[in-house]
């Protein structure tokens, strides 16, 4: 038998510990290891930016990938964009496996020896964008006023200071968030509001109801502009505004899906019904109107159908899920809410300018190898979802497996890199964007999850959930960023303002809350 | 370990039989032709104890045939909206909403602060310790000196207990009067779960018997209820709540009890 060392004693111990204490271990990449060759690959297309480059390990820092990226892609010195770095194993049995690079090569890659000096390194990069989020983390505000639990929220898209909501009292009520006081309730409706949406410009509110109508208000005053849209024979589900570059000037339109399986095209200034889409055979429960003219629209009777928006024809039906469609997510969706709202602030002064703005964002955020690729992604009661690219094929591109409850909630991250899905198995998903391969898990809702906003920068993401928390997640890491209780009964709604500052939140306690850092 | 468990700890430490499954299998198959040699063969008393048995037996698998058949009957009528709003996607729904209810309930009572220190039997009989303990005067030694007691009540006992050396047992609490779950009904809404009990927080009679665990009518429970989802405000799952027992366990074999809200 092999000697065995006596324990160390207890002055060897405290030496340790004293040394420990006193100098913390370093972390330094060895000078040692030459150079190692790099090839970019962008994360939105799947295509190399060029061909692989050699640098020296020492100098692989994420700083240094970033400005030599800037470099190969020909980006000015005022226009240097960050980039977040990723590496996909192309080792098939174990596919899936991505490493974020969070400071250098070396100890992401190098140093747990999935790849040696000796190989080329395939590094998927995505831009980042150049304002940054920060975290919510208090409750600025708590706000009485509605009697009955919240069922909608929505920010304007002008900027985070007003924020609208939805009650089971049948009003909607319009928010000063910056000083966390009511400015407006609107009332009108003899039921629940269901769904609320600020038109794309912020002068306008849409209301849908269970009374069977949608009501237009003046985001400004609060008044009712003129009498409700009536057509619909039961209640509202789901609202949307024709993107503001696709409007006519003056004649912006907004489409309603409805539990009577049809959606509706309303004219909203001469309150007719344009168009009704009929052909779904159950209760229609969320409609999109994508920037390049398509309306999609989900049903509980497992299809989704995309339609024309001029003409109202049917142009496609997507079927591939085997129970109700619960929501769907635009990769533009975050472009189509804010049209010419960017995060500089700066509104241009005529319509066509603005008209011109909206166009150019977006073509900017949808362009992909010069072509503009609107994805959708459907969530759906048998526990999957589907990423599809209309445009392109009736096939879906992916299917997302991973939940294991009825899937409840689906969002596209500003920047598109990302799905976020919430369901009712308490657990938040990430997956990529762009293939619909599966991320992470966001463990940590002890309730099912009910909906979920990713910040403007989609560097972070809150979820709501019926455990009467809200959770803020950093994406990147996969770990939880913030734990916001505070809510005394289920978190029904939750939006992220499109300037990133504050958090709106309301539930079953019937008070409104707003958060910020 | 519980002291009485060692059949469980062999098979955690040893496993099962090569043949457990396949035993089990055989024995199940056999059940019918026994019962059918039961029925046939047995005389007396023992063949009326039998058929009564049989009786409630097939009375139950009548019942439970029945309640399968009926879940299996789609409804057709159309699911009427709830009272209480709720967000779209939630409308069309079947929720369980018994134990949500509940919660919500608890967390409304809660903010009436004079509700917080009631409890629904304010008042009970007193018992005496010539009722509670009988004197155990077995051996010769405990029997000049008669210092053993017999615990005569229902008693709640941890699940890490074990008993301590005769010599030095001065309470016994007899395994036929444990209890390990109680039947905690919600006030108003009228909802009877059965849960498990997690320790005796307070036996109003005496301080020794909340220690014994002792359980009379009175008591005061603590009950582990992480099964009914019910969420703190921390947004983390609450799993003991307080519960008052209403009936006399002693006289019922069953513990009965409400929840403190």
């Amino acid at each position: 038998m092999a000697t065995l060392l006596p324990p160390p004693s207890k002055r060897q111990k405290t030496e340790i510990a004293e040394k420990a204490r006193l100098q913390q271990e370093i972390e330094s990449i060895p000078s040692d290891l030459g150079s190692i060759r790099v090839q970019f690959f962008d994360q939105a297309t799947g295509s190399a930016t060029g061909p692989a480059v050699s640098v020296p390990v020492g100098d692989a820092t994420v700083k240094n990938l970033e400005t030599l990226l800037n470099t190969l892609q020909g980006n000015d010195d005022d226009e240097r964009v960050p980039y977040r770095f990723t590496y996909q194993s192309d080792n098939k049995d174990k596919d899936g496996q991505t490493i974020d690079i969070l400071a250098d090569l070396y100890h992401s890659l190098l140093k747990p020896g999935l790849k040696t000096t000796e190989d080329t390194v395939h590094l998927y990069f995505t831009p980042q964008a150049v304002f940054r989020v920060k975290a919510v983390s208090r409750c600025s505000a708590s706000i009485a006023g509605h009697g009955e639990a919240i069922l909608a929220t929505s920010f304007s898209p002008i900027n985070s200071s007003t924020m609208v909501t939805g009650s089971g009292d049948s009003t909607a009520r319009i928010w000063d968030c910056d000083t966390g006081t009511p400015l407006h309730t609107l009332k009108g409706h003899t039921s629940w509001v269901l769904a609320v949406s600020y038109s794309p410009n912020g002068l306008m509110i849409a209301t849908g109801s269970m009374d069977n109508t949608v009501r237009i208000w003046d985001a400004k005053t609060g008044q009712a502009l003129g009498a409700p849209l009536k057509g619909h024979s039961k209640w509202i589900t789901s609202l949307a505004w024709e993107p503001y570059h696709l409007q006519q000037s003056g004649h912006p339109r907004l489409a309603s899906a409805s539990k009577d399986s049809t959606v509706r095209i309303w004219d909203v200034i001469s309150k007719r019904a344009d168009i009704v889409l009929s052909g779904h055979k159950g209760s229609v429960n969320c409609v999109r109107w994508g920037g390049t003219g398509k309306i999609y629209t989900s049903s509980h009777d497992r299809s989704i159908k995309v339609w024309n928006s001029q003409t109202g024809t049917l142009i496609q039906t997507l079927s591939a899920h085997a129970h109700r469609v619960n929501h769907l997510a635009l990769s533009t969706d975050f472009v189509l809410r804010t049209a010419y709202h960017d995060h500089t602030g700066k509104i241009p002064e005529s319509d066509s300018e603005k008209v011109a703005a909206a166009k150019k964002r977006f073509e900017q955020a949808a362009t992909i190898n010069n072509k503009i690729v609107e994805k959708l992604v459907s969530a759906s009661d048998d526990f999957t979802m589907y990423l599809w690219d209309p445009e392109s094929s009736s096939k879906p591109v992916a299917r997302l497996l991973g939940h294991q409850k009825e899937v409840n909630h689906v969002t596209f991250s500003p920047d598109m890199a990302y799905i976020a899905s919430a369901g009712f198995d308490n657990h938040v998903k990430l997956w990529n964007g762009r293939d619909g391969k599966f991320i992470t898990t966001l463990r940590g809702h002890v309730g099912a999850v009910y909906q979920c906003c990713f910040s403007a920068d989609s560097r972070l993401l809150v979820s709501s959930s019926k455990d009467t928390t809200l959770k803020v997640w950093n994406v990147r890491t996969g770990k939880l960023s913030m734990d916001l209780p505070g809510h005394k009964d289920e978190v029904f709604a939750v939006d992220w303002s499109p300037d990133g500052q504050k958090v709106g939140s309301g539930g079953k306690d019937k008070a409104v809350r707003i958060w910020r850092n | 370990m519980p002291q009485n468990e060692y059949i469980e700890r062999w098979t955690k430490q040893h496993g099962k039989r090569l043949d457990h499954d396949e035993r089990v299998r055989k024995r199940e198959a056999r059940e019918a032709h026994k019962q059918s040699k039961d029925a046939q063969n047995l005389r007396g008393l023992r063949a009326k104890l039998y058929q009564q048995k049989r009786h409630a037996e097939k009375i139950q698998m009548r019942k439970r045939i029945k309640a399968q058949e009926e879940k299996n009957v789609k409804s057709s009528a159309p699911s009427e909206p709830s009272k209480t709003p709720l967000p779209q996607y939630l409308l069309d729904r079947s929720q369980a909403t018994n134990a949500k209810a509940l919660s919500s309930a608890i967390k409304d009572k809660r903010t009436e602060k004079a509700a917080k220190f009631a409890v629904p039997l304010p008042k009970v009989k007193g018992i005496s310790e010539e009722e509670m303990f009988k004197v155990v005067n077995t051996g010769k030694k405990t029997h000049k000196k008669s210092w053993k007691r017999m615990i005569t009540k229902p008693t709640f006992v941890g699940n890490d207990f074990t008993r301590r050396p005769v010599k030095y047992e001065r309470f016994i609490r007899p395994m036929g009067l444990r209890y390990k779950k109680a039947n905690v009904t919600h006030p108003e809404m009228a909802v009877t779960v059965q849960l498990p009990i997690l320790s005796v927080k307070k036996n109003p009679q005496n301080p020794l018997y909340t220690q014994l665990g002792v359980l009379t009518k009175g008591t005061v429970i603590e009950v582990n209820v992480s099964e009914l989802g019910i969420v703190t405000s921390g947004g983390k799952v609450a799993w003991g709540k307080y519960a008052q027992v209403t009936n006399t366990p002693e006289n019922d074999g069953c513990v009965n009890a409400v929840l403190l809200v």
